[in-house]
């Protein structure tokens, strides 16, 4: 199991650098401020933990939604503000 | 439990996919766009599959999240995206170590291996949020630019590190203690704020590329400690996205990583200054005559720099130009990879201009252009068109890749004053046979031009 998962991470790195070396000079704000979106992926990670066990762990998971919600929300919309903005002559 | 990973894998497709789309402007929208319904599709796939959370109290957590952070990305000035930035990587390293936290309180007793990724999740998710706040307060101008040094610095950030392995592997022998726990959050916010506070404005691109790292770093520790692909994955990308562009932008400066983190730049150069200026002859021009200069040219190429953004004097370009393009001459933009306060940043600041994507040039393709280049117009830019960086060794700047601009056959230089640029240095350009200077704040400088143009 833990192999597995180990093996998915390397490989994403792999990708990652893959994909993201395509990406022009031009479009790396955009690029910083989407994946910093997705790196709100954390949201899951919150949900999941709010239902640990009603006591802290679950007032602590519940600021992290929040937390992981500006991120997100927050991260995609300034991304699509910013792309809008990219015009051809 | 188990289908919901099906969907962790698609929305991880989708976010690869709009990465991908990346790659070009006219299909980064839709990019973007595919990435976030993957984010949607993971947080509905969550939802529906645990079922003993309290689905109100979720809802209510995301809409407060939703709004504050679309106020922040309608109401964020575009010359203030670097700020943006750093809170967002604050809060998401900060929900990644929160969720690690969680699962700490939860567990009794979970392998060496969940500990481990707890301890690592908690360390670099706090590290991000402490150190993005130091990096928003010196962006906002609430913290001095400045380094902020002090003796035994290095010493210190040293201790703390150790301090911090030791209170990690005690977490591990013994998850009951909860001194060792709060202990590893302590220490990560401490060394967050004492690893970004002797990091000078200039560099500022660095480092919020390298706290964009880490925000991904810290979700994919929690993904680990969650064993949720989704998380794994995700923050895989994103810590190679944010990996590569502190590459790129410590290449634009020539300077290790190391050296960033570590060298206090700005502070060494103000005091080691003095006397040893060397005195440059400059020519200084009226708008006029810069205008008629401009009227005999074919090719221009503008270097922005980021007193032009300061200036706000995007729009006073474009109406230059597109004047200059009406008399059927070419203009180009030059972007050095440091010419704005973030990756990309300068690129942003002129399309919200509306300047045509195509006409924005990076390094590597506009410096050949310059050969054949009538007029190269500096406006607000220094550091980055000082032709020391080419054969100066003493200079703090030397080795930094630079736009040749001197190549051109006039280089029309405008700058409020001779003050030097953020490496705190005088720039020998300005002295050049075919350099000129045209003094005044930009915009002003720009619209006066676009009238002399239009009075020839």
């Amino acid at each position: 199991m833990d192999i597995n998962i180990l093996t998915v991470f390397i490989l994403a790195i792999f990708v990652g650098f893959e994909i993201i070396t395509k990406v022009p000079p031009t479009l790396h704000t955009p690029l910083m401020s989407g994946s910093n979106a997705i790196s709100g992926i954390a949201v899951v990670g919150a949900i999941i933990s709010t239902k640990i066990d009603g006591g802290v762990g679950t007032y602590l998971g519940l600021i992290a939604v929040v937390f992981a919600t500006i991120n997100v929300v927050g991260g995609f919309m300034v991304t699509d503000r910013m792309l809008k903005m990219f015009k051809r002559k | 439990m188990a289908y919901s990973n099906i969907f962790y894998v698609l929305a991880a497709v989708l976010f690869i996919l709009g990465i991908k789309k990346l790659s070009h402007p006219k299909t980064a929208r839709n990019g973007n766009f595919i990435a976030a319904s993957g984010m949607l599709i993971a947080i509905l796939a969550t939802l529906l599959s645990y079922g003993a959370i309290d689905l109100q109290m979720i809802f209510i957590g995301m809409i407060i999240g939703s709004i504050i952070g679309a106020t922040f990305a309608l109401k964020v000035e575009m010359t203030q995206m670097p700020q943006m930035v750093a809170i967002f990587n604050g809060f998401g390293g900060s929900a990644s170590a929160l969720v690690a936290a969680a699962e700490f309180l939860k567990t009794g007793d979970a392998t060496t291996f969940t500990y481990s990724t707890i301890v690592i999740s908690i360390f670099v998710g706090t590290l991000t949020f402490t150190g993005s706040f130091i990096a928003f307060g010196k962006l906002q101008g609430f913290i001095s630019g400045q380094p902020i040094v002090f003796p035994g610095q290095q010493l210190i950030n040293a201790l703390f590190a150790l301090a911090l392995l030791a209170t990690g592997f005690f977490i591990v022998q013994e998850p009951n203690q909860m001194n060792y726990f709060y202990g590893v959050i302590i220490i990560s916010a401490i060394l967050g704020i004492t690893l970004t506070i002797p990091i000078g404005g200039a560099d500022m691109p660095v480092v919020i590329s390298l706290l964009n790292s880490y925000s991904g770093v810290a979700a994919a520790a929690t993904g680990f400690v969650l064993m949720n692909n989704g998380l794994i994955i995700s923050g895989a990308l994103v810590g190679a996205s944010g990996l590569i562009l502190t590459n790129i932008m410590c290449k634009g400066m020539n300077r290790s990583l190391a050296n960033v983190i570590f060298g206090a730049v700005g502070l060494e150069q103000e005091s080691s200054q003095g006397g040893s200026e060397k005195q440059v002859t400059i020519k200084s021009y009226s708008t006029e005559e810069a205008a008629m200069i401009f009227d005999a040219a074919e090719k221009i190429i503008v270097v922005p720099g980021y007193g032009l953004a300061v200036a706000q004097a995007q729009h006073a370009v474009r109406e230059v130009a597109e004047f200059l393009e009406g008399k059927d001459k070419q203009v180009l933009y030059a972007i050095h990879p440091v010419a704005g306060r973030m990756p990309g940043h300068m690129n942003v600041l002129l399309a919200e201009a509306n300047i045509p994507y195509e006409q924005l040039k990076d390094l590597d393709e506009i410096n050949p252009e310059f050969e054949d280049c009538d007029v190269a117009l500096v406006l607000g830019a220094n550091d980055v068109v000082n032709p020391a960086a080419r054969h100066d060794t003493s200079s703090p700047i030397y080795g930094m890749p630079i736009l040749d601009v001197d190549k051109s056959r006039t280089v029309i230089i405008n700058k409020r004053t001779m003050n030097t640029g953020f490496a705190g240095i005088q720039n020998e350009l300005f002295g050049f046979d075919n350099s000129i200077m045209v003094f005044g704040d930009a915009k002003d400088m720009l619209q006066q031009l676009l009238k002399d143009l239009k009075e020839l």
